[in-house]
């Protein structure tokens, strides 16, 4: 039995010794919502430890950090609002009103205002994160969900799940000037920062569709194929593209694999094993870690990008949802 | 809204007071449900004058779709809680309109449903001829099985599609289909394949099946025996409740029933489990409970296989639940659901090719890559061999999910949705084989 457990401990240094080499110096801070605990798991990328968990309201879901750092904004979806903590203290700041059933959220690039994706009345909010009002409504299909802004800001784009459409919103007018037919249940839409594609995943029609958003015409479309995993469990959710634009990241939910993919070919060049029911990813601002939420399993996978490996389950609380990293 | 003052009422008459403030919790949601709907209403009136910039460049087509019910003389179920809305299965197809519409408003499309009831088959059919007459190609169809043939021969080789949520029968599926007719609603033998499957994971293989005297009840118990071969159940006994249904509301009866059940149940050879066939639901809910020996019930009481249920929220199934609870007020039943995929068949046919042609159309529908998303958790697609949807199904009791089938481990050479129901190899249906 000692030996077991002395050989264990060797291994786990090694592998410690591993993740050193791999992923050095930077310690961010990853925050992942757990949907079914109301809290939020708080990790150090360094240590790949959690090291606090905070209690917070009822189905927390899509999360952002704040331009500045310091505030971490949460949908709790059934709470129908979205709440403030400060990323540091953790402690609760004040709540920003939303439309029902809040899901997912991104900011405008100068920081504010904030676009919210309300599941629950075919409307994408536009919230001013100060003054804590609604500045607008824009209606969209039926069940937004995903939200992806062009790295200029002057394009919002949100995807809605039953009407099957990315829909372009000009940030400006607050007007939709265009809408896209994808394949069935768009789940998440994404600007390279280039701003020369628009990444937008469907869970249930089993592909990714890449656009070009100067003229909404489509780049190509990806299919995916894994041996030994059935096409319908093939659910693709979560993407991330690394700030050069070459790389993407796929998570392809009950398929509980990251693909990764060539930007420039839309080829994959390989899947990677994580957690159960992956859905959403994020990656570390050096790009250098990729975090994946593993609802089923309960755990987030870290992605070491270089070598393309998994290299460490991390315990959350139940059905780990949403997850965003600081900047520092 | 109504189902939860129903609810309250009856908690406080019967159950203490913290089942009340359950209720009292449940009723304060309600309102608060209605405060958020008021708000979407709001947002749904400013549509319009948010349209999108694409509406000025092509005229809007519109789509008409046809829900032709019949209007059965039933006897109306045990209980007094699972009694028929007037309007199942019209509230799924309002609801799906209103989808469709959400989306039509992004393409210029506009949906519209009209409905025709009759209890008068002759009648409906020749309504239904008129409107195709008319140019309204797609007829959901809440028929039972003769008529549905008769409507469908009605309108052989003439523009129109009709889509079937009205019966399980598998012959109208089978050695009756007709290329004209697709299945939205499970068939007698995906859901009883639903439940054996779930007996199969469970290892409760001898099953005891008790079946009414009705010809639908003999048809879902041929289903269930069929079911018994596939997945390794063994039948030990099968016995006929003849069963007078007679007023459902009498003062009394529970000591009556509670003397007969147990002694219907004696003497039967050791089972894991009693199945018990009753379509029309006039004696099903008797057996839980009151058996000779304790065993668990299924089948049309207990625990049942279904195309939906009310509580369910995976994939998504919360909004959903929430848009039907805002439109009807009530929960969304098995019907409401398969009328709104039909009528989603219809606007996913109508937003992919861009057109209102019927033709196009139906033609898009019947290939290989048309596919459907209904909260199920994957594409909903049509069996080539048949028109019949293939989906996931439920396996519940009346307040939770118990489980999914296809059950994990039943494993197929191309979909495990097939290991539910009639598959390729075994199909009788000859209209879908010829070229259309």
């Amino acid at each position: 039995m000692s030996r077991y457990q002395f050989s264990f401990a060797t291994l786990s240094v090694a592998a410690l010794m591993a993740v050193a080499g791999a992923a050095p110096a930077h310690a961010y801070t990853a925050y992942v919502t757990n949907e079914k605990d109301n809290s939020i798991t708080v990790i150090d990328t360094e240590k790949l430890e959690v090291i606090k968990t905070i209690k917070v309201g009822q189905r927390p879901r899509g999360i952002v950090i704040s331009k500045d750092g310091k505030w971490l904004i949460v949908c709790t979806s059934d709470d129908n609002i979205i709440q403030v903590y400060d990323s540091k203290t953790y402690e609760f700041v004040k709540t920003l009103p939303s439309g029902p059933d809040p899901e997912l959220l991104i900011l405008h690039p100068t920081g504010n205002p904030l676009y919210v994706a309300n599941e629950d009345d075919n409307l994408v909010t536009v919230v001013d994160i100060n003054e804590g009002t609604i500045i607008s409504d824009v209606p969209v299909g039926v069940e937004p969900e995903g939200m992806g802004i062009s790295p200029d800001g002057k394009v919002l784009v949100n995807t809605s799940e039953t009407t099957n459409m990315a829909h372009f919103i000009d940030t400006e007018t607050l007007k939709t000037f265009d809408n896209i037919l994808v394949d069935s249940r768009p789940r998440v839409a994404i600007f390279n920062d280039q701003g020369t594609q628009l990444w937008v995943s469907s869970e249930i029609g089993g592909t990714v569709t890449v656009m070009n958003p100067a003229d909404r015409k489509i780049i190509g479309k990806i299919s995916f194929e894994i041996q030994g995993v059935a096409k319908e469990a093939i659910q693709p959710v979560g993407v991330r593209i690394t700030k050069d634009g070459k790389k993407a990241f796929v998570a392809l939910g009950p398929a509980n694999r990251i693909a990764i993919i060539d930007t420039a070919t839309l080829k994959v060049e390989k899947y990677i094993l994580v957690g159960q029911r992956v859905w959403q990813i994020y990656l570390t601002p050096d790009d250098k870690q990729l975090y994946t939420t593993n609802g089923a399993s309960n755990d987030v996978t870290v992605i070491d990008v270089e070598s393309q490996k998994a290299i460490k389950s991390i315990k959350t609380g139940r059905y780990p949802w949403g997850v965003v990293i600081s900047k520092e | 809204m109504t189902d939860n003052f129903l609810k309250l009422f009856i908690f406080n008459g019967r159950q203490g007071p913290f089942t009340f403030c359950i209720a009292l919790s449940i009723l304060c949601l309600s309102i608060f449900g209605t405060v958020t709907s008021a708000r979407a209403q709001d947002a749904a009136k400013e549509g319009p004058a948010a349209a999108p910039a694409k509406a000025d460049e092509k005229p809007t087509l519109t789509i008409p779709i046809i829900l032709l019910r019949q209007l059965r003389d039933k006897n109306p179920p045990l209980s007094l809680l699972d009694l028929p809305p007037p309007d199942e299965g019209v509230a799924g197809a309002r609801l799906a309109i209103a989808d469709n519409n959400t989306t039509g408003r992004f393409l210029n499309q506009s949906f519209k449903l009209e409905i025709i009831e009759n209890a008068d088959v002759a009648e409906l059919i020749k309504a239904a001829g008129e409107q195709v007459a008319a140019g309204s190609g797609f007829i959901v169809a809440d028929l039972d099985a003769g008529p549905l043939i008769q409507l469908a021969d009605a309108l052989a080789g003439k523009p129109a599609l009709i889509l079937n949520v009205g019966t399980p029968d598998d012959s109208v599926r089978e050695e009756n289909c007709r290329a004209n007719v697709i299945h939205l609603s499970p068939s007698r033998t995906m859901l009883a394949d639903a439940l054996g499957q779930y007996f199969a994971w469970k290892q409760w293989r001898n099953w005891f099946l008790i079946y009414g005297s009705q010809p639908e009840d003999k048809l879902l118990a041929d289903a269930y025996r069929r079911a018994a071969k596939r997945f390794g159940g063994k039948i030990v006994e099968e016995r006929e409740f003849k069963y007078e249904s007679g007023s459902r509301r009498a003062d009394g009866g529970f000591e009556q029933i509670q003397q007969q059940i147990p002694q219907f149940t004696q003497n039967a050879k050791d089972h894991d489990v009693v199945i018990v066939v009753d379509e029309s639901q006039q004696f099903a809910d008797y057996f839980p409970f009151r058996t000779w020996t304790p065993r668990p019930v299924a089948g049309s009481s207990g625990m049942t296989p279904t195309s939906w249920h009310p509580a369910l929220e995976l994939w998504g199934g919360t909004q959903f639940q929430n848009r039907f609870r805002r439109l009807a007020n009530r929960n969304m039943r098995p019907l409401d659901y398969d009328a709104w995929i039909a009528v989603r068949v219809i606007g996913e046919a109508a937003s992919r090719k861009q057109t209102d042609k019927f033709a196009d159309l139906n033609a898009y529908i019947h290939t290989p890559e048309f596919e459907v998303a209904a909260f199920k958790g994957v594409k909903t697609t049509l069996r080539s061999w048949n028109g019949q949807l293939r989906q996931p199904l439920i396996v519940t009791t009346p307040k939770l999910l118990v489980s999914i089938s296809p059950q994990p481990g039943f494993l197929h050479q191309f979909t495990e949705l097939d290991t539910l129901g009639i598959d390729k190899p075994e199909t009788k249906c000859l209209a879908y084989a010829k070229p259309q």
